[in-house]
């Protein structure tokens, strides 16, 4: 098989389930406890702390674990919200966040709080003057994806931080996709709070962390025993954790030349597909996109049906975000971008990982070549037979 | 979520194309919802002689194409006017039910291209 849904999970990495092995059976201790077995899962849970900070360039102690990547979302705009509603009640997004994030949004909304959805145009990007014209003196909240989910588009977050920091505003980020793909500094984004989760960087699933700046201050969404600053009380998921801690620690090593790999990759695959089939276009910006991303459309046919073909010859893709493939409307990103539904209907996800070689690409686009040629040849939207 | 006699119509369409000379057509869905299908119809004695379908369209809307086809050749066009929605979805082992709604439009498209057929020969007379 192929895997070219690395946008949807990634495969676990052998070493980071080595990694977490023994905390399974032998090291099976409560870190809240006092003998050496909890020390021991304390220690582990504290080295996998500095590992996600030091990806990040973040201090081990701005990083609270959480269940994953909906759950940070959730715990940072709620908890924003919550906690500074009586400074103000205007939050800032963008139209193509994750449903973690628009969902989140849309509840606050129903419960007094006021959202601006920023628009993105035809490439997929934010606008930096449309944030700033948006900033009201209410506004306690911006919080904007760093790179989407389904075309892959990197945001200007660290612009934007710099927006955010004069005017003492919380800035968000849910940088879900883009931790592990690209650099990804704290500091230089200028961000308060930043979410990531372990299942998009070959690590396990049902864990992530959310950054909180030093000094910035969170309600807590959950109430329990204190754990993680009692931000998030509950007992550890120690083995999640360290194999969470384990990726980012092979993500940090590997990452200059993941970046080039797959990036060479993405460029044999957008240039094959382009060249060799007629009328199919990338949807999203080209440069400013993560380096795994390739996302597609091809006049006359629909996406689901070329999937099926693609999944017959032993390649896994994606019409858009693996969320929305239940409900039949088109993607939300697409026609954000400004694109007619037909058009939308037709468009194709890749996502390059772990493991993709150049003849896997190869193999790539001369399946997408042939399954477009067949469905365009029953399509009645296709007259150039 | 497909059953294997959906992902047997999808991969191995029956009667795919046009027929230039057909004596009913008939077009629906809308492809801004993802799915547009058109079936031609030869009709001889009343009996549908020959049928084609061109869609765009998901894995269901194709399967439902080939299918209704293959229900419907062979037929008089009125007992071909019987074939239901359901009978498409039941003929193929059921669909999903998000996709019952949406695309099992070729029992509408076989009708409309009797009606067109009757319409025609109405014309005739």
């Amino acid at each position: 098989m192929i895997y070219l849904d690395n946008s949807a999970t990634t495969p676990l990495d052998p070493e980071v389930f080595k990694s977490m092995e023994p905390y399974f059976l032998e090291e099976f201790g409560n870190a809240s406890t006092f003998y050496k077995l909890g020390r021991e899962a304390r220690k582990a849970l504290e080295i996998a702390r500095e590992n996600v900070a030091a990806l990040i360039g973040a201090n081990p102690q701005e990083i609270i674990f959480t269940s994953g990547g909906t759950e940070s979302d959730n715990m940072a705009i709620k908890g924003t919200a919550y906690r500074w509603k009586n400074k103000g009640k205007h939050i800032i997004t963008s139209v193509i966040e994750h449903p973690a994030v628009e969902e989140t949004c849309r509840y606050l909304e129903k419960n007094g709080f006021e959202v601006t959805y920023l628009p993105v145009y035809e490439e997929g990007l934010v606008r930096v003057e449309d944030v700033k014209e948006a900033i009201r003196d209410d506004t306690i909240l911006i919080t904007i994806m760093q790179a989407n989910n389904e075309i892959g588009t990197i945001q200007p977050i660290a612009e934007i931080g710099k927006i955010t920091s004069e005017k003492g505003i919380y800035f968000h980020t849910d940088a879900v996709q883009s931790v592990g793909k690209i650099p990804v500094k704290v500091e230089d984004l200028n961000v308060n709070l930043l979410s990531l989760s372990s299942h998009k960087l070959n690590g396990p699933k049902g864990v992530g962390a959310l950054y909180i700046k030093k000094g910035t201050i969170l309600e807590p969404l959950i109430h329990g025993g204190g754990h993680e600053r009692g931000l998030r009380p509950g007992t550890e998921n120690i083995p999640g954790i360290v194999g969470l801690g384990k990726a980012c620690e092979l993500a940090r090593t590997h990452l200059d030349e993941n970046i080039k790999q797959l990036t060479a990759l993405r460029e044999q695959l957008i240039a094959g597909v382009l060249g060799e089939i007629e009328e199919s276009y990338l949807n999203g910006d080209h440069e400013k996109r993560l380096p795994n991303n390739a996302h597609f459309r091809f006049s006359g046919i629909e996406g689901e049906s070329l999937v099926l073909h693609l999944d017959a010859k032993g390649i896994a893709a994606s019409t858009g975000s693996a969320c929305s493939s239940k409900s039949l409307e088109p993607s939300h990103v697409l026609m954000a971008l400004g694109m007619e539904e037909v058009d939308a209907h037709g468009s194709l996800r890749l996502s390059l990982g772990k493991n993709i070689t150049s003849d896997d690409v190869e193999f790539t686009i001369k399946a997408i070549k042939d399954s477009v040629n067949l469905l365009r040849s029953m399509s009645p939207l296709w007259n150039k037979n | 979520m497909y059953t294997e006699k959906v992902m047997d119509h999808f991969s191995n369409p029956r009667n795919v194309g046009e027929i230039p000379d057909a004596d009913g057509e008939g077009t629906v869905g809308n492809p801004t919802c993802g799915d547009l299908m058109t079936i031609y119809i030869k009709v001889k004695d009343d009996v549908i002689e020959d049928i084609k379908f061109k869609t765009f369209g998901c894995g269901a809307a194709i399967a439902t194409s080939s299918m209704v086809t293959e229900l419907a050749i062979g037929k008089t066009v009125d007992e071909a006017l019987q074939i239901s929605r359901n009978d498409v979805a039941d003929a193929l082992d059921g669909l999903p039910p998000v996709k019952m709604h949406c695309s099992n439009l070729a029992a509408d498209a076989l009708q409309a291209a009797i009606e067109d057929y009757k319409k025609k020969q109405a014309e005739k007379e």
